[in-house]
């Protein structure tokens, strides 16, 4: 599961790879080869175009045909860019937020998969059914209801409406996962802690959770990326500037210098820059996750 | 302690008896457990989803400023909607050319480019890792970066037309090509779509296309017969999934456009963003969500319905 490599048992897709089909088709992998080049290159421009604007001098952005490489290349832009506004204070709310919330979806969705995969109870299937319903509910039919009771209760404007939620149940995707990997566990480790008088949460706790590392961590980096790039949730519950997170920290930096394009980039890229590490580190889990619960990235 | 049969076993006897199978004490410890397990989900459930639905329903048939009482209105949001809202036309208009496009397009992408991944290709780790880099870096850098691709004057894909010598659109800045724009950003990010369908494919057998090839079928006839009514319960799930998440688009068109120009990229949770947020329509803004709600709601189901006729599953007699 660590690993993003596919088995090796794989087999070509569009027809097996049969001797006379390796032997005729040096062409074709050729092409293949071409494509997937041409592929790349196209995803990757975006990419480049960004780094090589934010390492570039103002009068050099504006400029027909563009240069792609930075002459000279300025790389205070990034320290300009990243202290005309606090992001240092974004980047720790940020950090905060999101660390809460992955702690939150971890231990709660691992319990309530351990339920749902390992415990017998009367309307199991049901309810089962139900959470899977709720991936297919466009959250933005809660958010006025859900914003009148946290401004009842006094909590617009603090981090409890990005935080607590996560701590109940946090994403249906993250149980069904979980569910999954508990699934594939075998029950006779269960049985056996039974007979030596383990309680079930002590079974989910000593037994079940340690072999379920993998699992784990694919929920975490997965509740990582996307408290991290929220925008529309932290907009709403959010006002003062102090508490802003990093996605609305770039959002009000554009609003106040729209046109500086090389701090933009440069600003921008430093907002990606979590992800992108967290993202070559853990690619495997990455793909695993995705595989297994279709969930978006 | 006793074993599981003869729990079974007892429950049987109940059953003979005429009895309601009652649970013994174990199996109740453990329904308790159960429970307990659940309970965050179920609280979850309950608090930050199925009560602030009815919620929304009972708002969306008020008129409520926030600073104010609700003000009960019965149905007159949703007539004003119907019947009188232009926006709300338009709203549905620009999600609904959004949704048709991008999800039959990203669709293929992502088929194309799993088709691609799944061949015998050098470096095939980097380039699943390229290709699926833009789907996870924040949607608000993402936008930042495509605002400044799209500048007609300066940015690169207008530069790169002109070596054709013909001058590019103006983009995001014109009422015609803003939502085409938006469409094109997002068939950038298509790599989650590629990395399920390449799941899929992986998960067909081999002795599959060994037979299909010891009976005469070529490259195309293998994809159609076997690859693609194997892979069609992936298929529907993906689309399924990418319907509903792009009914939610929000984030690009209230930083790229501001739902313009002209309201050409007026989405309907931008819509309802404005209505709530912007202008405190409390009440009117819910019956937007009501509406957003029930959109996603019968087209989901039209799709599962409709997936009798087009997926096929293994072991069933008759599909496909």
């Amino acid at each position: 599961m660590a690993t993003g490599n596919p088995p090796r048992t794989m087999k070509n897709t569009i027809g097996l790879p049969s001797n006379r089909y390796q032997l005729l088709n040096w062409t074709t992998r050729t092409l293949i080869h071409l494509l997937a080049l041409a592929g790349a290159a196209a995803f990757l421009v975006p990419f480049l175009w960004m780094i090589s604007t934010s390492l570039k001098p103002m009068e050099k952005i504006f400029q027909y045909p563009p240069q792609w490489m930075p002459d000279p290349i300025l790389w205070r832009n990034y320290i300009e860019a990243l202290t005309v506004m606090p992001f240092g204070l974004y980047f720790r709310n940020s950090i905060y937020v999101t660390v809460l919330s992955v702690v939150g979806q971890i231990l709660s969705s691992a319990v309530v998969a351990y339920g749902f995969a390992r415990l017998r109870f009367p309307g199991r299937n049901i309810l089962f059914i139900i959470l899977l319903a709720t991936m297919m509910l466009p959250w933005q039919v809660t958010m006025i209801p859900l914003f009148i009771l946290y401004r009842s209760l006094d909590w617009i404007n603090t981090y409890y409406p990005l935080i607590v939620p996560n701590f109940l149940g946090g994403s249906p995707f993250f149980i069904f996962l979980l569910r999954q990997f508990f699934l594939t566990l075998p029950l006779e480790l269960d049985e056996a802690a039974k007979l030596d008088g383990c309680g079930p949460f002590r079974i989910l706790w000593q037994i079940l959770l340690p072999l379920a590392v993998p699992g784990l961590t694919t929920v975490a980096i997965f509740s990582f990326l996307w408290n991290w790039n929220e925008f529309l949730w932290p907009l709403i519950v959010l006002n003062d500037i102090d508490k802003w997170t990093i996605p609305l920290g770039l959002n009000g930096f554009r609003d106040q210098y729209g046109t500086d394009w090389n701090h933009l980039m440069a600003a921008s890229f430093v907002a990606s820059l979590p992800v992108i590490i967290i993202f070559f580190i853990f690619q495997g889990y990455f793909i695993q996750g995705i595989a297994t619960t279709g969930a978006k990235g | 302690m006793r074993s599981r049969q003869a729990q079974v076993g007892q429950a049987a006897n109940e059953l003979a008896a005429g009895k309601r199978p009652r649970m013994s004490g174990i199996a109740r410890k453990e329904a308790i457990a159960g429970y307990i397990a659940i309970s965050p989900w179920l609280l979850g459930f309950l608090i930050f989803q199925l009560a602030p639905i009815l919620a929304a329903f009972y708002i969306s048939s008020t008129e409520w400023r926030i600073l104010s009482a609700p003000e009960f209105i019965g149905v007159r949001n949703f007539d004003k909607l119907l019947f009188k809202d232009d926006l709300f036309w338009q709203s549905i208009k620009v999600t609904v050319i959004y949704v048709i496009f991008r999800v039959p397009v990203s669709a293929v992408l992502s088929l194309a480019l799993a088709l691609l991944m799944n061949q015998q290709l050098a470096g095939r780790r980097l380039f699943r890792t390229i290709y699926y880099l833009p789907a996870v870096i924040p949607l608000v850098a993402v936008s930042m970066m495509w605002i400044w691709i799209f500048n007609p004057e300066y940015g690169v894909l207008n530069s790169f037309i002109r070596l054709f010598g013909v001058e590019g659109p103006q983009w995001i800045h014109s009422s015609r090509w803003a939502l085409p724009a938006l469409i094109i950003m997002s068939l950038w990010q298509v790599g989650t779509g590629m990395v399920i369908f390449l799941a899929g494919l992986q998960g067909i057998p081999a002795h599959l296309y060994e037979a299909a090839t010891i009976d005469g079928a070529n490259t195309w006839q293998r994809f159609l017969k076997v690859t693609l009514p194997m892979l069609s319960p992936v298929v529907l799930f993906a689309l399924v999934m990418n319907v509903i998440g792009s009914f939610q688009i929000f984030t690009q068109a209230y930083i790229m456009t501001a739902g313009g120009p002209g309201n050409a990229t007026l989405f309907l949770v931008l819509y309802i963003y404005r209505n709530a947020f912007e202008w405190f329509h409390m009440g009117y803004a819910s019956a937007l969500a009501w509406v957003l709600f029930v959109v996603v709601l019968v087209i989901s189901l039209a799709m599962l319905r409709s997936s009798e006729h087009w997926v096929h599953y293994e072991g069933r007699i008759g599909g496909a």
